[in-house]
């Protein structure tokens, strides 16, 4: 694999909620090469979980899919793509308001793109009803000045 | 989790120890909801001092259950 970052790596999960962990502490191992704080690496860890969480109930709908993941290091930022081919979202404006949700009937706290953007540094979403999504989120981590 | 119910106080305390994400909170919401119809408590308690990671599955239901 060729890259023109510094480091780089590609994951793709089955669609289960027992996968989410998995996911979010395998993209947490990644990004501890840039020696990040305990905030820092909780911040990616629940962003993670919520990105994935997104395409399981809502791009796959509980159904078999593939969720990818790529990361990438860029000197001290990291870049998160987590994309699925699932039903895509309608409205992305909508989707991004604090505490709305499509299945209030779940539970769910609508919360899961507030996370995204307030503890990472941007968050960029693309979608196309019935192809799928694509989250791409980037946090820069601070140069540790205790080392 | 551990719970533990006083009578005398009617206080039901739930003591999270587990990880909550989607995974994990229908089981977590199971266990409080049997607990809850069992002891009927007045006052509820949720001790999150030994959760290492929440996301909004987490926040969803502490919204249901208030």
């Amino acid at each position: 694999m060729k890259t023109k970052y510094d480091n780089e790596m590609n994951l793709e999960i089955l669609s289960k909620s027992c996968n989410e962990a998995f996911a979010r502490i395998t993209v947490a191992a990644f990004a501890s090469g840039l020696d990040p704080t305990i905030e820092e690496i909780s911040d990616i860890k629940t962003a993670v979980s919520e990105a994935v969480t997104n395409s399981i109930i809502h791009g796959y709908e509980n159904n078999e899919g593939i969720i990818k993941i790529n990361c990438k290091i860029d000197k001290r930022k990291i870049i998160i793509e987590i994309s699925d081919t699932g039903k895509g979202i309608e409205n992305i404006d909508i989707a991004k308001e604090p505490l709305y949700t499509t299945k209030p009937e779940l539970e769910r706290s609508g919360m899961g793109f507030t996370i995204m953007e307030s503890f990472m540094d941007e968050l960029k979403i693309e979608s196309i009803l019935g192809l799928g999504t694509k989250v791409t989120m980037t946090k820069t981590i601070k140069e540790n000045t205790l080392g | 989790m551990n719970i533990n119910y006083d009578k005398e106080s009617k206080l039901l305390k739930f003591e999270i120890t587990e990880e909550i994400d989607h995974c994990k909170v229908e089981k977590i919401k199971r266990r409080v909801d049997n607990e809850i119809e069992r002891y009927v408590p007045q006052n509820i308690i949720f001790d999150f001092d030994k959760v290492s990671f929440m996301d909004s599955a987490g926040i969803g239901m502490l919204i249901r259950e208030i």
